[in-house]
């Protein structure tokens, strides 16, 4: 159908590796829950570049309709998690994750 | 020139996400991540995932983003000092940044364009079923943020006070 990858796929699986980790550090490291929110956004686009980087060398278009769902659920749980955090904030005043322990009892 | 993009885009990419996890102003954070989403969709261009790159502009870069700044300024975590020259500066690259752009919208516009060679690019065959199936899942979606978001019900023992 097309024409071989231009850029090597170990290439296009490295960067979506180093990105996750990164997202990863982010939600391990950062304590603030919308920065934790966005580094969970890294992760799940560093995972659609690895679907698009193999759909793109089996020359198959499944890895597409799989982000395509990815992103689906990532408007819905960018919706639902921003409302969740509003929600814990005007309870605690505040976002930081060390400050909420409700379930702690 | 293939890898020279690739290079372009991953470095902008791994630089901005090491921004969103490493600033320490979630304004800014968020902004970064609009960068590394337009590297990204630049990377699936390169893929020739042409529809995922259109949709992670407009739904990525676009929806999510301006969702998470909206609820970054809402919650107003850290009041922006606007006085300086840090401020100066600041405005006097919006300015500059926004005259570009405008010349180079100018540019575009002022130009007659004929359409290129069709190419094979399509969307990925997402099927009928499965749209609707992504309808229902955005409309539980906007359900749950409505119900979340309108705040916590009232205990069942506390009476509201005799209008």
């Amino acid at each position: 159908m097309s024409a071989p990858m231009a850029v090597p796929l170990s290439w296009m699986l490295a960067l979506s590796g180093v990105v996750f980790v990164i997202g990863l550090i982010g939600v391990l490291v950062r304590r603030n829950a919308l920065v934790i929110f966005m580094s969970i956004e890294l992760m799940l686009n560093a995972a659609n570049l690895a679907f698009v980087a193999f759909a793109r060398q089996l020359d198959s278009l499944d890895g597409q309709v799989f982000v395509f769902f990815v992103m689906t659920v990532a408007a819905a749980e960018v919706a639902i998690g921003l409302a969740i955090i509003v929600n814990v904030f005007r309870l605690r005043e505040t976002v930081y994750v060390d400050e909420i322990n409700l379930l702690k009892g | 020139m293939m890898l020279l993009l690739f290079a372009v885009f991953a470095i902008t990419l791994v630089g901005c996400s090491l921004m969103v996890v490493l600033h320490r102003n979630p304004v800014t954070s968020a902004l970064f991540l609009v960068v590394a989403f337009c590297a990204l969709a630049g990377l699936y261009l390169l893929l020739q995932a042409e529809f995922l790159a259109m949709v992670q502009v407009i739904v990525y870069a676009g929806a999510i983003m301006v969702l998470f700044l909206f609820v970054i300024m809402y919650l107003n975590l850290k009041r922006d000092v606007e006085d300086g020259l840090q401020f100066a500066l600041r405005r006097g690259a919006g300015w500059l940044l926004g005259i570009l752009l405008l010349g180079t919208a100018a540019l575009f516009l002022s130009r007659g364009w004929a359409p290129g060679a069709t190419t094979e690019a399509s969307p990925p065959p997402i099927g009928n079923s499965a749209a609707e199936l992504t309808s229902i899942l955005l409309l539980v979606g906007i359900v749950g943020a409505v119900v979340i978001g309108r705040g916590r019900a009232k205990p069942p023992g506390s009476e509201e006070p005799a209008p």
